[in-house]
């Protein structure tokens, strides 16, 4: 087996050790509390009366917009960085190639601005 | 690739993993003693001298804390929801270097637990992942304040992950890998933190944001949303959130050394090999963990539009724009000191803008008193 596979492997290890540990901390947990079941204990959280209203909250409307712009933009971060690993050997071309991409999504950052889509009241 | 490889792959995951787990004990203590001590309290100093042991109490307290499980709560994800928080948030130490390499008979051993060849793009993935964990546990719950906060969250972390990952992009252009070692060992003249201020100051002000601190601890605002996505959690299921919780902060901290603080090297490498690159990691991480303390004690909690406005309108922009300039420099090969004063002039405006220029108008009990 290479390095490559190797060094993921131990990542895998390490994932399977911390899903073993969080497994047993829940059954040695399992074992040690107390279970006294109550219906009012197991209510969703409200200060001390009656939760009032529906359990879901419709959330602001705005944050479906922000996770268009999240997927517009980190989609672009992961296009700069293979970019970013081989511009020396491109050379010149490759930089002036990226300015202009980079300043399309600017462009598109500032319309969106301009647009007052980041504004969030 | 023989049995020796094994062993000493599964010896150094379980001993890592043990060693994160004290590290995160002493974290957390220190943090509240940090805390305490800057207001002017004693903090924990029962537990063992000096409180040590108090993490390892609570730890234990939890074990016998009983299992609240909300009758709304999704039977399945609600209780796999602190796992998935936990997972990637110990996994994405696995990229982080924390010393050069152990020299046994003819075996070398690095001081990593994996050296991934796109290191830094996993250590974002894991980043990324983290929000699952934090937005299936507050839709879970089946209450109104996890939602919000996990919401809330959600549309945070996404948004400071792209300034994080446009933040670390010139130091890619500069190292020319991704992966972290090989960014450690391209720091060899010159710690990156030299040509890149801008960089490690959108890195870290989006790293704060990241773990969902103060003072970018709106998901968990306890004024308005009791504790946020973790409301509903008890018991051991809390107890994986905050330590997944204290584990970003560790590796945010140790990636910002590694990036711009040339992770193991100090001077005199070669004292105490290989010992004495993982005492200098360990030294600077523990600084950038004690800036983390330092800024929840300093700052007030932002509103939600402003921490929308810092990420979106101020350190995305900027982070945009820095990297066709050092990229610029490096290709063109103008002086780094032309470079590094740039980099000086956009770290001042950065700081120029975050912190806050005008002095509240709001006088203390004895300052009223005294104009009166």
């Amino acid at each position: 087996m290479s390095d490559y596979y190797v060094n993921y492997a131990a990542v895998a290890v390490l994932g399977a050790v911390i899903l073993l540990f969080g497994l047993g901390t829940f059954a040695g947990w399992a074992l040690l509390r107390p279970k006294r079941w109550n219906k009012e204990k197991n209510a969703i959280y409200e200060c001390g009366i009656d939760a009032v209203g529906e359990q879901w909250k419709q959330p602001n409307v705005r944050y479906y917009i922000f996770a268009f712009l999240f997927v517009v933009f980190d989609v672009e971060a992961l296009f700069l960085f293979p970019w970013a690993i081989t511009y020396q050997k491109l050379g010149v071309y490759a930089v002036v190639e990226m300015v202009v991409f980079i300043a399309i999504l600017f462009f598109g950052l500032a319309y969106a601005w301009g647009r007052k889509v980041l504004d969030w009241a | 690739m023989d049995w020796l490889d094994v062993v000493i792959i599964l010896v150094k995951v379980v001993v890592c993993f043990l060693l994160l787990n004290l590290l995160l004990a002493v974290v957390v203590w220190a943090e509240r003693k940090v805390i305490a001590d800057m207001q002017s309290r004693i903090g924990p100093n029962r537990a063992g001298p000096y409180g040590l042991l108090q993490s390892i109490a609570d730890g234990l307290k939890l074990f016998t804390k009983e299992d609240i499980f909300p009758l709304s709560a999704d039977r399945i994800v609600y209780p796999i929801a602190p796992i998935i928080s936990a997972v990637p948030a110990f996994l994405a130490f696995t990229v982080v270097p924390f010393g050069n390499m152990l020299s046994i008979g003819h075996r070398h051993i690095t001081l990593q637990i994996a050296d991934i060849n796109v290191g830094l793009l996993f250590f974002l993935a894991m980043g990324s992942i983290a929000v699952y964990g934090v937005a299936l546990a507050g839709w879970s719950s089946g209450s109104k304040y996890p939602l919000i906060g996990a919401v809330r969250s959600s549309a945070q972390m996404i948004s400071y992950e792209i300034a994080m990952g446009l933040s670390v992009i010139p130091v890619v252009l500069y190292a020319g890998t991704l992966s972290t070692r090989g960014i450690v060992l391209a720091q060899q003249h010159m710690w990156f933190i030299g040509a890149q201020i801008p960089s490690f100051l959108i890195y870290l002000i989006a790293g704060v944001a990241e773990c969902n601190r103060a003072p970018f601890d709106l998901p968990e605002a306890e004024t308005e949303l009791v504790a946020g996505f973790h409301t509903e959690y008890s018991g051991i299921k809390f107890m994986l959130f905050f330590m997944a919780e204290y584990m970003h902060i560790v590796t945010i901290s140790a990636i910002a050394v590694t990036l711009f603080f040339g992770g193991w090297m100090g001077p005199h490498p070669n004292f105490l090999v290989p010992l004495w690159g993982v005492l200098w990691f360990l030294g600077k991480t523990a600084a950038f963990v004690f800036l983390f303390y330092w800024v929840r004690a300093s700052f007030p909690r932002l509103r939600y539009d402003q921490l929308m406005n810092v990420g979106w309108k101020f350190l995305i922009p900027i982070g945009m724009a820095w990297i066709p300039i050092s990229a610029a420099v490096h290709i063109f090969d103008i002086r780094r000191v032309v470079l590094v004063g740039a980099g000086v002039i956009v770290g001042i405006i950065v700081l120029s803008l975050v912190l806050p220029t005008k002095k509240p108008e709001v006088l203390t009990e004895e300052e009223a008193k005294t104009t009166a």
